[in-house]
């Protein structure tokens, strides 16, 4: 088990938990009575360290190096799922997958950022920053969706898009902003889960749909903690101010509107108990697609670009009367 | 041996009698380095009289080169930000968003301006660098989405002139979301066949580049403005080696197929007058 730094109770707790079973194995002394008993202090501190997460352990959390990643939601959540490789212009990008696949019956298209699961796996999935390829080859699948009628899900967890020379050549910018000019107009459902990390462009880029969830312990920001830090602060060692300045958990994002739910993770975050995770947001996701699919698709498509029509706040000085220069 | 021998020691000369040359006599090009009068700058414009170089300048003075006579009526600027986040760094949203409007005598980081170009009406959507980086945040979403519904309700071609550090970090999520947003109205005035056109102007880098800026039917560019996704520094960084010579520029865009032309300063309202005219019929068509 890997310990964030704000679990060292627990980790001690655990510590403690293997060498009383330890002693247990290797002698005839009767350790269940303790076992129990450190089993319940452990549950008891596990809630009061997880009842209170700052902005900054939720980050932490996001990125926790055991936390299942899209292709582990997609093999629990779905059926038969045919990885779709290539943009059709350039190449295949290893930080954005998709395909095909069934959920309970129905024929789904599904995209998302993948992160590695190992040293080398991590490289070769990029950190799941994603290239243009990634963008065009979603974009790809998508329209293919579209073209046949199934529904689209998408799965964010990335540290931004991939900010590499020869990503500006093939136009990192362009491909987001084209991603999102088209998701706008999809003529099918989209359900958008941030499942880790939402850093900016990189996530919204296949981020526009007809519903938002994040995970409890994810983000979503405009930027990381970390780079916000160094730019405001001038240094890189005010990232926890910055995750508290930008509000960027589940909860901030759904007070202000930004995202449509929050879904639950196990106590101790969707890596103690991904299986239970895959199952909750299996059962979220088919019932949003159940009342996704009950709106007319037109109306659907109006009701999603009014919905980002709305978002934001500012304020309105009287008008004045209009100038004319 | 010098010629002449300093009797005193420092500056003598109390500040009150210092004379000075009246603020902006003088334009001192930074790409070049020459030296000319600022009416010559002006009257080249805005323009270094030597180089070419293309000064930044605010949209007041992109809407008094472009419009007609000068002419024109300014939308939507009543609306002014609001500290949604209560966000504070080293100094607060608040004091940011007040030294930016007494500084510029802004309301915010664009101005969205109606008015004519070669007697063909056109929105004008300006984005002005001098406040916070030019930086987008809800209102410049806002005043975007506000002009395309206008384009659609009159059947007007759009403009969006961007000068941009990117989207500003003091709103957070909110000002991700602008990006979203934007992307979603233009899709749905290029539905109903109203064409818009993007300038990148020095500089356009982050959210503002990846989604309105780089959205146009027509994309165009000033001649050496810095246009990118990630900013140069950031990349250097990550791949720690140096980027190559006129990386993210505007001829770059053009050669690697994101920009339909470069248009330099002194041709822009012709050119614009002329995409104008050749774009009149599909505005009639639908009407």
């Amino acid at each position: 088990m890997v310990f964030l730094e704000f679990e060292k109770p627990l980790e001690q707790l655990y510590e403690q938990l293997e060498k009383i079973k330890q002693v247990g194995e290797q002698s005839d002394i009767d350790v269940t009575p303790m076992v129990k008993e450190l089993e319940k202090r452990i549950r008891k501190t596990r809630k009061e360290i997880y009842s209170n997460l700052s902005g900054w352990q939720k980050v932490q959390l996001s990125r926790h190096p055991e936390r299942p990643y899209t292709l582990f939601y997609v093999s629990h959540i779905f059926k038969n799922f045919i990885e779709l490789h290539g943009d059709r212009l350039c190449g295949d990008d290893k930080a954005i997958v998709g395909g095909l696949a069934n959920l309970d019956g129905q024929t789904v298209v599904i995209v998302g950022h993948q992160k590695g699961v190992n040293t080398k796996m991590r490289q070769y999935r990029n950190f799941g920053m994603a290239n243009p390829e990634g963008y065009r080859k979603a974009l790809r699948l998508m329209k293919m969706a579209e073209r046949f009628g199934f529904p689209v899900f998408s799965f964010i967890d990335t540290p931004g898009a991939y900010p590499g020379i020869e990503a500006e050549e093939r136009g990192q910018a362009e491909a987001i902003a084209r991603n999102m000019f088209e998701m706008a107009q999809l003529k099918v459902p989209i359900v958008v889960t941030v499942i880790g990390e939402g850093a900016s462009g990189g996530a919204i880029g296949i981020g526009l749909g007809d519903r938002v969830y994040m995970l409890e312990n994810t983000w979503y920001s405009v930027i990381s903690p970390e780079s916000c830090s160094s730019i405001l602060w001038r240094s890189w060692d005010y990232k926890e101010q910055a995750a508290e300045a930008l509000k960027l958990t589940a909860e901030d994002m759904f007070r202000f509107g930004l995202i449509d739910g929050i879904i639950k993770e196990p106590l101790g975050g969707a890596h103690t108990a991904p299986e239970e995770m895959a199952k909750t947001l299996k059962r979220h996701l088919k019932q949003t697609l159940q009342e996704l699919q009950q709106i007319p698709v037109d109306e659907l498509v109006q009701q999603r670009i009014m919905k980002y029509r709305r978002m934001g706040e500012f304020e309105e000085l009287a008008p004045v009367s209009e100038k004319e220069n | 041996m010098g010629w002449f021998k300093r009797l005193k020691d420092g500056i003598q000369t109390a500040t009150k009698y210092k004379k000075e040359a009246p603020d902006g006599l003088w334009f001192h090009c930074k790409e070049c380095g020459a030296t000319t009068t600022s009416k010559e700058m002006r009257e080249n414009f805005f323009k270094c009289p030597k180089c070419d170089y293309h000064v930044r300048i605010g949209s007041r003075e992109y809407f008094d080169l472009l419009f007609d006579n000068e002419k024109y009526t300014l939308l939507f600027d009543n609306l002014v930000a609001k500290d949604i986040l209560e966000f504070v760094d080293l100094k607060s949203y608040k004091e940011r968003l007040d030294t930016a409007r007494k500084k510029t005598g802004l309301n915010e980081a664009i101005s969205v301006a109606v008015g004519k170009i070669h007697r063909h009406a056109i929105v004008i959507a300006c984005m002005d660098f001098s406040f916070i980086g030019g930086s987008m945040n809800t209102v410049v979403g806002e005043k975007i989405a506000r002009a395309i519904e206008y384009c659609m309700a009159h059947r007007t071609p759009l403009l969006i002139i961007s000068k941009s550090g990117g989207a500003r970090m003091m709103e957070a999520a909110f000002s991700l979301m602008q990006m979203a947003k934007t992307a979603a109205m233009l899709s749905e005035m290029a539905k109903m066949g109203i064409p818009y056109f993007s300038l990148m102007t020095d500089p356009t880098t982050g959210g503002v580049t990846a989604s309105y800026a780089m959205l146009g039917d027509i994309n165009m560019a000033e001649p050496k403005a810095l246009i990118g996704f990630a900013g140069p520094r950031v990349i250097r960084e990550t791949i720690k080696r140096d980027l190559p010579e006129g990386f993210q520029t505007s001829e770059f865009l053009l050669e690697h197929g994101f920009l339909d032309f470069i248009v330099n300063r002194a041709e822009l309202k012709d050119r614009i007058g002329e995409l104008l005219k050749l774009f009149a019929p599909a505005l009639k068509a639908k009407a």
